[in-house]
């Protein structure tokens, strides 16, 4: 459906949250430009906004509802530039014939990209300015003269004089381009943004009324499952076809090299002949022991070598230092683990193809899957339709690539989902780690050098435009995932990028003169190492940086221990950035934080004990600050630490929706006390064995229910961050820190199951 | 293949499957209803609950033969979209929500739990809740929500 057509149709599938005011048609008329978008947003103004004939707005988003509230806080952006009431804006997001191409919605970049002066705001500004321009020639006064309240503009001084922006625009185009100095209503004057507007889909969701992407539904569809290889490395001897011969509802049988699928007409029958379809395998090469996970990668020789700082002098400062403070963090491979199961519909019918699917990225999966169809990009179409939370590259996008070729194979529309082991045993895990951290200790008691050298594995990742054996679905049809390309020694660093947050919150973070970091100690190096993963990885939620993070503020805490001083106190020596210095000290002072030297004394032998433990992070550098208090009790027979109390302070500019905000950080605080205590993907010699939520253990509702204390720092004067994957960076830390205040263990792998808390505790001196 | 006759959200459906089909496969295709969903398929996470007799049921691995003729209620089922039930109420105000994938688990399994132990406490209600999987970390919001329906089936 092209973009015209929508916007006269509006079909149910399209827009059906069962909310009347989304369900009614568009009705936009006879808007003509309906221009095809290519290439990173869109300099049109038309393509992110329309006015329809009765005044109400409809925005075009290239930034996807992940169910953290994006839908809303985009909606209450449009509403508040263009100053009409939230119910008259429509927003229609991610869709590869409709909406502007912004990429993948990922990274905590949404706030960044569509609530700063660019796109999507920039395109309510520009709106905005347009109409005031126009009001004025229509009224024949000055566009200073002029009021605007709920889309419509009067002349101060007389109300009676007056036009709207159906009078002035309704069903017409802008035939503008964005205005790059368009100004933003300033936040002083906001009364949508920056207000705890409630989610707008949340009435359909209780009601069970939403339509997820698993409940698309097409004429004439098929239902199609995957069988995935029973090993890690196994490939395709032979499929005998006539093992499924005569099952009722039987379609077709799909194999396309390792990629091997059924079809029927319900899902009932297609998941039992997957189940029942005889496929010889041929074993592939043994998995490496997980035991020996850590090692293998500290002693892999083919890595990929990244200097992000180096001072030059850290190896004389370690040598020359009176206090020498070393120590190891090790982390484990963790699923994204959505809920649901991913799934995806696609109708392939010779060379076009329509996917409906959760994806991040629909214009990349575009692409991607017109190289797994072998087709044109510009032939595929990909409409995003909500799927359980994503947390990153779940199976959502694999799981189209396997509809769009069962599809094919049959030549009618096809719905997948995936059960649960094919998801768990073969989706792209977020990566293990290995971080060795030393600090040098001066006379006067502080950091004088900070050395961090990291190990983590990497194989595959988000596809793009062209690499569908990022995926697994692409690699079993016969694709490579993305080169690994060793590179040792490490280039110098020609500028300071902190992306992945290895550069600890304490040094400069100087490169060429410039210092880029939040801290003040001055001599630094950073020097992290790709290795070869066996099991596809990608980004889960704060991809490295959780993982760094974790390594930084526990070692910060051990330092601090070591010289018998307050770790808050300690922290802010080390700090620079005024903002990640006011998270540190507003958090404290929520916590009511005392100042004194961990771990708690006298160390208790027995029952439960008690303490905090602290975190802070500038997430990727450069993308909000957060810092969190974590209070817990620790069973010291028992090993068993549970959360009592949480507080978090955040600043990520200025707030859009105070609620949403507080449940963002709610919910990356409890994923990250799961993935603490936990989460650990896990196999034998020949294949992953965490295939099911017995043998990956989550966090279920009720075990672990902490007071949730928010603090949230607004500065409506400075850039939007991002804030969906704060709370989350420093969750690992708060509780490490915190075990070791109440008991004097400290715990360096995660997760901190009670096995490792009570040798942790055992080693205790 | 057999004819099965279902009592769904009020309304009687026949349908002709094979009878070991899970229940969930009927009520999300045959009968096209959007609440109950597949998370897992092995009775694990919640995804997929309705009522049955007053009881929360995990439809992906009840066989639909076993409800022949039983009366199933979907979080459809529950209230209107325009008239939610208090719990689904609850939900709304305490915006006790992120995917929202998980929440015919949650709030079908608080339901039928309450609807039994109307005076249970908040520590109760958190153990018949400890089955039950969201994977947002929607959960502090959850409890709050399923606490606010309590204490109105108290007052």
């Amino acid at each position: 459906m092209k973009r015209r057509q929508f916007i006269v149709s509006s079909g149910a599938l399209v827009v059906s949250f069962g909310a009347a005011r989304l369900a009614e048609n568009l009705g936009l008329g006879s808007l003509a430009s309906a221009q095809r978008l290519n290439g990173a947003g869109s300099r049109q103004l038309d393509g992110w906004l329309a006015i329809k004939a009765d005044g109400s707005v409809t925005a075009f988003t290239g930034k996807c509802e992940l169910g953290h509230g994006l839908y809303t806080a985009q909606t209450q952006l449009i509403a508040e530039e263009l100053c009409v009431p939230f119910n008259r804006v429509t927003l229609v997001q991610c869709d590869t014939e409709l909406t502007p191409d912004q990429g993948t919605t990922s990274g905590a970049q949404s706030h960044p990209t569509n609530f700063n002066n660019a796109d999507l705001a920039l395109a309510g500004a520009t709106a905005r300015e347009a109409l005031v321009a126009l009001a004025a020639e229509r009224l024949g006064v000055q566009a200073t003269q002029l009021t605007i309240k709920d889309g419509v503009l009067s002349v101060t001084s007389n109300s009676a004089r007056r036009v709207s922006y159906a009078e002035l625009i309704g069903g017409r185009t802008f035939n503008l381009t964005l205005n790059p100095n368009a100004k933003r209503k300033s936040p002083a004057d906001w009364t949508v943004l920056g207000t705890p507007v409630p989610r707008v889909e949340i009435p359909a969701m209780v009601a069970g009324r939403f339509e997820y992407v698993h409940n698309v539904r097409v004429p004439r569809m098929l239902h199609g499952r995957v069988v995935r290889p029973p090993s890690a490395n196994a490939t395709v001897a032979s499929v005998d076809r006539r093992s499924v011969e005569g099952m009722d509802g039987v379609v077709s049988v799909v194999v396309k090299k390792n990629f091997v699928g059924v079809v029927a007409e319900k899902p009932w029958q297609a998941v039992q002949a997957a189940a029942k379809l005889n496929v010889s395998w041929t074993p592939g090469a043994a998995l490496p022991p997980q035991r020996d996970l850590h090692a293998s990668l500290r002693s892999a020789t083919a890595t990929r070598d990244t200097r992000m700082v180096d001072s030059g002098n850290v190896d004389a400062a370690l040598a020359g230092a009176g206090t020498v403070v070393r120590a190891t963090y090790l982390y484990p491979y963790q699923m994204h683990g959505s809920v649901g199961t991913a799934c995806a519909v696609a109708d392939v019918q010779g060379d076009k193809a329509t996917i409906w699917a959760a994806s991040q990225a629909v214009w990349p999966l575009r692409s991607s899957t017109a190289q797994v169809l072998g087709i044109r990009p510009e032939s595929v179409h990909v409409i995003f339709k909500q799927g359980p939370g994503c947390y990153g590259i779940n199976g959502a996008d694999t799981v189209a690539y396997d509809a769009a070729l069962l599809s094919q194979a049959v030549g009618r529309p096809v719905r997948v989902q995936l059960m649960r082991a094919d998801e768990m045993a073969w989706e792209n895990y977020g990566v293990a780690y290995l971080v060795e951290q030393r600090a040098a200790i001066d006379p006067n008691g502080l950091i004088a050098a900070w050395d961090y050298e990291s190990w983590a594995p990497t194989r595959g990742g988000r596809p793009g435009a062209n690499a569908p054996g990022n995926l697994v679905t692409g690699t079993l049809a016969g694709f490579e995932p993305a080169a690994f390309q060793p590179r040792t020694p490490a280039p110098a660093a020609t500028a300071f990028a902190n992306n992945n947050n290895a550069v600890p919150s304490y040094v400069t973070g100087s490169v060429n003169g410039r210092a880029g970091g939040t801290g003040r100690i001055q001599a630094e190096r950073v020097v992290t190492h790709g290795v070869r993963s066996t099991f596809f990885t990608g980004p889960l939620r704060s991809p490295e940086r959780l993982q760094n993070t974790f390594a930084h503020e526990s070692f910060i805490d051990e330092v601090a221990a070591a010289l018998r001083v307050d770790p808050l106190e300690y922290r802010l020596k080390h700090l620079s950035d005024p903002r990640l210095i006011d998270v540190v000290n507003a958090v404290g002072k929520a916590a009511n934080w005392q100042r004194r030297p961990s771990p708690m004394q006298p160390i208790r032998r027995n029952g439960v004990a008690s303490g905090r433990g602290m975190s802070c992070v500038l997430y990727e550098g450069d993308n909000g600050y957060c810092a969190m208090v974590a209070e817990v009790d620790v069973g010291l027979d028992s090993g068993v630490i549970s959360i009592r109390r949480l507080v978090i302070a955040n600043d990520s500019g200025p707030i859009s929706n105070p609620d949403g905000l507080r449940n963002q950080l709610e919910g990356g605080a409890i994923q990250g006390i799961s993935r603490t205590l936990l989460e650990e993907v896990t196999w034998d010699d020949q294949k992953i064995t965490s295939v099911d939520w017995r043998t990956y253990k989550p966090l279920f509702l009720s075990s672990q229910v902490p007071a949730i204390d928010i603090v949230l720092i607004n500065r409506p004067d400075m850039p939007a961050m991002g804030a969906g994957e704060t709370a989350v960076t420093v969750m690992a830390g708060a509780i490490g820190n915190a075990v070791f205040d109440a008991t004097g263990a400290r715990l360096r792998q995660i997760p901190f199951t009670p096995e490792r808390v009570t040798s942790a505790l055992a080693a205790r001196a | 293949m057999s004819r099965i006759t279902l009592k769904v959200n009020g309304a009687s459906h026949t349908v002709d499957v094979d009878p070991a089909t899970p229940l969930l496969y009927v009520l999300s295709d045959d009968l096209q209803l959007n609440g109950p969903k597949f998370g897992c398929g092995l009775g694990q996470c919640g995804c997929c609950t309705v009522i049955i007799k007053g009881q929360a049921v995990r439809s992906c691995i009840t066989a639909v033969s076993t409800v022949n003729g039983a009366e199933v209620t979907s979080l459809e089922g529950l209230g209107r979209l325009e008239q939610p039930h208090p719990i689904q109420q609850a939900f709304v105000d305490e915006q006790a929500v992120q995917c929202g994938f998980c929440l015919s688990g949650v709030i079908l399994t608080a339901k039928a739990y309450l609807d039994r132990n109307p005076k249970a406490s908040e520590e109760e209600i958190r153990n018949a809740m400890s089955g039950v999987l969201c994977r947002c970390g929607a959960n502090t919001r959850m409890l709050k929500a399923i606490g606010r329906y309590a204490r109105g089936l108290k007052a």
